[in-house]
């Protein structure tokens, strides 16, 4: 390095230094600011070390690892992404589904790549160390080996292999639903989420998209369908699940593609206009959990949010007692917030009505 | 997606086939030595343009085989579909486009025996026909728009307009090659030249009239 | 066009063209504007190319203050959010990468690299060029329409695309439609050039398997190109129509607040299927010549013949036919018949193994070599470590029931960022380091050189590694703001910050890059014809830069492959392609 490039260094390690602090006193949590403060620490000392290095060279005295620093930053780059991974707060929120399968398959991709990721590093390392440009010294002329190509190729089918097969298995049973699911639909729209479950006759009734009223049929049940007259209709509030029952989510949109995703659950798919798509999970505790939507769908798309609540069996039996079907929500004129008054009055076939909590 | 996927396979088998003539096998670092050892794998005798017609038409088939994929996957995916009545202009269009396509043949006859005037009366011929036949097609849009039959109305009219418009445009650009070669016929130009010009136009010709026999069947088919 | 004659007995290019014949610049106008020299033309599409790659950093900055500091220091909404990742992507994936790997290294080195005196076709190469430039104005003049540009993302998925609660469905769309159809056919004009140079303008004695990788790269990634764009081509085209006339390609029955539209029956999974037949393969044109620069640049600078050489160009093209047959590894949540998704996750991590080996070649050309840390291969190494990174994420991804949690979250974001964003830029970079001693006789300032590498390199994976966990928690792309979401800790708010001040960081050292590119056109150390001593054909040229023609009056003959370094018994340590054989080699030519 001469000194043009080491003023640069500096300046650009100074700058990141600075970065580091403005964020470390910004921190909201501790691992931060500590994190910020030590690259702060960090710049300073190697600030510090580069001004000692010109006057070392100013000095004549040799540089302490010539042109070294290539080996230790791939090196630096493995073991800090490894540590990174290791000890940051940032991984995903505990399960709330059957899917662990998913977090198994992707730990042990994890693992499969992630000893990859670092051996090639430390070869790379290694070969910079030893057969970096020496005087007088030749490469070798070595075109190929066909035996070494061979054992690496296998080795890496056999790694795919591995990876490939687990989860070719656990998407099996991701698209094949078992038979005692109940169906329950989500529908999409920009930019908000409603839902519907199948009455006493515990089937959906049909829909039809001209038949959808923003105001009173926003999901276009088939009015003249009488198995679409005891749906539950659940327009823009919480979905409610009970807990330990598998469950077929049908999706289906009225406008664009959107996507529904709860990060708990570990499961997405696409809603299409013009079709019905689906996924099924069984969730596997109580809680409150955020749907987002994964798929652009407008301007609206980051703040189309939803909730989905998963109940114990009494609580589930009350919120659904307290639902509205599609006919007890009247004539499609009546805007549905002036009738939410009615709420609790509304379910005309099935048993004793529950109050709202 | 199936027609594409052809397409690329057809093409793969294309691909694999000269490059089983490149010597991929042998190891180059133990060929050290004057060309002339390897002959047959430095680049060849066929002129640069014709292997650029080859390339380009590959590239043409894989647009209209794109297209297609499209016409079949958007018919079967939804229950809207309506076929429409062919017009039956189409069928004489269609023996037009044939003629023009002899016509270039005759030209290629013609160019090769050097027999200059039958040569420009082949090639006025081929060029008229194929002008005629795009008459033809805009009679038979035409044709469709009186019965009725508009572009938004249904994806079948939409496919069909798409598809001879596409069509009838690339047999336009043929039509400006072919009246550089018309204009080279009046000059005196070297016999090898010609040669290649004609071939050229001809080989796309026929080309065009595949891929309009291929969309005609589209057409019927659905 | 290149009118020449055949000459078939010596087994030389058509291409070739006697020097005489060649067209000749006569005016300032026509030797620098409407120049058909391959180089010339190669150098606009390079300037283009970055100048609109800047516009989409200068667009990555905006996006990095909102998501890193929404609410003190964001000046966009979330309408131009969309607009900007929109641009963003689609100038950096299209504009910038496509037309600077292929346009403009293509166009540069293709010529020289082959011993041909020009393409194929210079007048369609020129034509070639403008077309690529009035589709880039295009793209620019939808920032000033009404509604300014497209956000409908750079995927452009119908229905949202072409809707009101998008913003720039007016004409931003239409304009981006419009300019990619443009782009495409001005990229065909090229592509065939290149093809059929490589084809057919070899100098003597130049057969396919001595031809270095950089050439195998661009050439398979133009055939590619040539045959994936037309996807992109219909899918715009049937867009536009949905779009303008009314048509239903891609539109089903919709109610768009609360309001019917008049749309039927159309399939938006029609659109994904023709977008990503394009796009998939688009990964690889960009991949491709990158991996074919990466293998010379290592090679060069490790003194060492490329490792494995054959398995180099066959992978290339194994990766190339199979790159047909993965595309709907992007639609496993997309609703498409679930069974498509053990076809593609096999398929997907079939192609892993060639590239893989692709790897594990690069790594084994450095050992035993002698390794010198120029700034090409600084960039070089930099390349494997992103590009090996992006590669092993690609395996979450690729393998269908993996993605499902993942797909369309900040994972996915930062995986593609890896391997076909930085991976590939650290390899133009390096490109432009090695071959600009080429291009302006001078060698840029090292030291220079050196600092942008470190900022860059380090910069972008302190960017993007991080990403990787926002999008296991969940974060989905393309959003604005993450907003309250239930189940993330709030400390990620300053992970994003952090994430911002390294694209700032890394941002403004691009500004140390340009300063260099010019500086050094005036005051960098004169570089030789050969300063690198390496062996390929465009090293040998009489003049450097090299003259209109490339090789005076006489055309090289190739005598040997392109990785003749360090060989046992040599003079020197590399032995150009043009070298005859001499009494002192011990190896003799084959029968
Ligand atoms: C330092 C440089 C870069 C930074 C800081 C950056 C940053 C970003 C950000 C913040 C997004 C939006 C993420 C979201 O909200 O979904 C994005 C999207 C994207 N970027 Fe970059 N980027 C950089 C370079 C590149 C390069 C070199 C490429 C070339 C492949 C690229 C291609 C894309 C694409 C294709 C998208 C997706 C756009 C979309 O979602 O429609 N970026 N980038
Ligand atoms: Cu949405
Ligand atoms: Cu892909």
């Amino acid at each position: 390095m001469n000194n043009d490039a080491r003023w640069m260094t500096g300046i650009g390690v100074a700058l990141f230094g600075l970065a580091a602090l403005f964020i470390a006193s910004r921190a909201a949590d501790a691992t931060f600011m500590w994190t910020g403060l030590a690259c702060a620490f960090v710049s300073v000392a190697t600030i510090f070390n580069l001004i000692r290095i010109s006057f070392d060279e100013a000095e004549g005295k040799p540089p302490p690892w010539p042109g070294q620093a290539v080996p230790y930053a791939l090196l630096a780059i493995a073991f800090c992404s490894v540590l990174f991974h290791v000890l940051s707060p940032w991984w995903w929120a505990p399960i709330a589904s059957n899917w662990h399968y998913i977090d198994s398959a992707i730990n042990l991709t994890f693992w499969i790549t992630g000893i990859v990721f670092v051996a090639v590093m430390i070869f790379m390392a290694y070969c910079l160390f030893r057969f970096r440009h020496r005087e007088g010294h030749r490469a070798e002329y070595e075109p190929e080996s066909t035996r070494l190509e061979l054992v690496l190729a296998v080795a890496t089918s056999v790694g795919v292999a591995t990876m490939l097969a687990p989860g070719l298995m656990v998407w099996n049973q991701f698209i094949t639903s078992p038979s005692d699911t109940v169906e329950v639909e989500a529908v999409g729209q920009q930019w908000s989420w409603n839902f519907r479950l199948a009455g006493q006759d515990g089937r959906l009734g049909t829909t039809d998209i001209r038949a959808v009223q923003p105001v009173g049929n926003p999901l276009g049940i088939s009015p003249a369908d009488r198995h679409g007259q005891d749906d539950i209709v659940v327009e823009a509030e919480d979905l409610h699940l009970p807990v330990g029952k598998p469950v077929k989510l049908l999706l289906r949109s009225i406008d664009v593609l959107h996507s529904f995703y709860v990060p708990e659950f570990r499961t997405k798919m696409d809603l299409v206009p013009g079709m019905v798509t689906q996924f099924w999970f069984t969730p596997t505790r109580t809680g409150r959990f955020q749907i987002l939507c994964a798929e652009l769908c407008g301007v609206g798309h980051a703040i189309m949010r939803g909730w989905v609540v998963i109940d114990d069996e009494p609580a589930y039996q009350a919120w659904l007692g307290a639902q509205r079907t599609f006919a007890s929500r009247g004539s499609p004129n009546i805007a549905s917030s002036e009738s939410v008054a009615a709420a609790g009055h509304g379910r005309t076939e099935k048993g004793p009505v529950h109050p709202a909590h | 997606m199936t027609i594409i996927l052809l397409l690329v396979a057809t093409l793969a088998t294309i691909a694999l086939w000269w490059l089983s003539h490149q010597r991929l096998m042998e190891k180059p670092w133990l060929e050290t030595g004057p060309a002339e050892a390897f002959r047959g794998v430095t680049a060849g005798g066929m002129p640069a343009e014709k292997i650029a017609l080859g390339v380009f038409l590959a590239v043409v088939s894989s647009l209209f085989a794109l297209f297609a994929s499209a016409y079949s996957m958007r018919m079967h995916m939804a229950s809207d579909w309506r076929s429409l009545p062919l017009p039956w202009l189409l069928w004489p269009n269609t023996i037009v486009l044939f003629l023009s396509s002899l016509a270039m043949g005759w030209a290629q006859i013609a160019v090769r025996r050097g027999d200059a005037a039958s040569l420009r009366k082949a090639l006025l011929a081929g060029g008229a026909s194929a002008f005629l036949f795009l008459v033809g097609q805009l009679m038979a849009w035409q044709q469709l728009a009186e019965g009725g039959f508009y572009l938004a109305a249904n994806p079948a009219n939409a496919f069909f307009y798409l598809l001879t418009a596409l069509h009838g445009l690339h047999l336009l650009g043929g039509l400006v090659a072919w009246g550089r070669t018309i204009v080279r016929t009046g000059r005196s130009t070297a016999a090898r030249w010609m040669t290649l010009s004609v071939d050229l136009c001809a080989l796309y010709w026929h080309f065009m009239l595949l891929v309009w026999l291929a969309i005609l069947a589209l057409l019927l088919h659905g | 066009m290149g009118e020449a004659t055949a000459k078939p007995l010596d087994g030389r290019g058509h291409a070739e063209v006697p020097e005489d014949d060649l067209y000749h610049a006569t005016s300032w106008w026509t030797k620098y504007v409407f120049s058909q020299d391959a180089k010339v033309i190669a150098l606009q599409y390079s300037a283009t190319a970055l100048a609109a790659g800047f516009v989409a950093l200068v667009l990555s900055w905006l996006m990095r203050l909102q998501l890193g500091f929404p609410d003190s220091l964001s000046i966009i909404d979330q309408n131009q959010y969309y607009q900007v990742i929109t641009m963003h992507g689609m100038i950096m994936v299209v504009y910038l990468l496509t037309a600077l790997l292929l346009g403009g290294f293509g166009n540069y080195l293709i010529p020289l690299m082959v011993g041909a005196r020009d393409m194929a076709f210079p007048y369609l190469n020129m034509l070639s060029y403008w077309t690529y430039l009035l589709a880039v104005l295009v793209l620019m003049s939808s920032f000033f329409v009404p509604g300014g540009p497209t956000g409908a993302g750079w995927t452009l998925y119908p229905p949202q695309a072409i809707l009101s609660g998008t913003p720039g469905r007016d004409a931003g769309i239409v304009l981006m439609l419009v300019s990619l159809i443009i782009f495409i056919i001005g990229f065909t004009m090229g592509g065939l050039n290149y093809v059929v140079t490589v084809l057919q303008g070899r100098a003597r004695g130049m057969t396919m398997m001595r031809l270095p990788l950089t050439v195998w790269g661009i050439f398979t990634a133009s055939v590619m190109a040539l045959l994936a764009f037309p996807a992109l081509f219909v899918g715009a085209v049937m867009l536009l129509f949905d779009r303008l006339l009314g048509t239903s390609f891609f539109m089903p029955a919709i109610v768009e607040m609360g309001q019917p539209l008049g749309y039927s029956g159309g399939s938006p999974i029609l659109f994904q299927h023709m977008f990503w037949f394009f796009g998939h393969p688009e990964v690889y044109i960009v991949a491709l010549p990158a991996f074919g620069i990466v293998s010379d640049l290592i090679s060069t600078h490790a003194r060492r013949n490329i490792f494995g050489y054959r398995m180099m160009v066959w992978a290339i093209v194994i990766i190339g036919f199979l790159s047909f047959a993965v595309w709907a590894h992007h639609m496993y949540v997309s609703g498409m018949h679930p069974y498509f998704g053990f076809f593609f996750a096999t398929t997907t991590l079939i192609i892993a193994v060639p590239t893989a080996l692709k790897v594990y070649n690069w790594v084994l050309t450095l050992w035993r070599g002698d390794i010198h840390l120029t700034v090409p291969m600084l960039f070089a190494l930099g390349f494997i470590v992103t590009f090996v990174n992006g590669g092993l994420t690609g395996l979450f991804l690729g393998n269908a029931v993996l993605d499902v949690p993942l797909s369309d979250t900040m994972f996915v974001v930062a995986h593609f960022h890896m391997v076909m964003g930085v991976a590939p830029i650290l390899v133009i970079f390096g490109a432009i380091y090695h071959w600009y001693p080429k291009a302006t006789g001078r060698m840029m300032h090292e030291a220079m050189g050196k600092f942008h590498f470190w900022v860059t390199f380090i910069g972008s994976y302190a960017i993007f590694f991080p990403l990787h966990y926002l999008g296991l928690m969940g974060v989905p792309r393309r959003y604005h703001a993450m907003g309250e979401m239930s189940d993330i800790p709030l400390s990620t708010g300053e992970l994003n910050a952090l994430v911002s001040v390294a694209a700032f960081i890394v941002g403004f050292a691009q500004l140390v890059f340009v300063f260099n590119l010019i500086w050094s056109l005036r005051h960098g150390a004169a570089a030789g014809g050969n300063p690198w001593r390496a062996t390929t054909l465009e090293w040998q040229t009489p003049e450097t830069p090299p003259g209109h023609g490339n090789w005076g009056r006489e055309l090289p003959v190739v005598y040997r492959w392109a990785y003749d370094y360090s060989v046992p018994g040599a003079m020197q340590d590399f032995l150009p392609q043009n070298q005859p054989p001499s009494a002192q080699a011990t190896r003799s030519a084959a029968p």
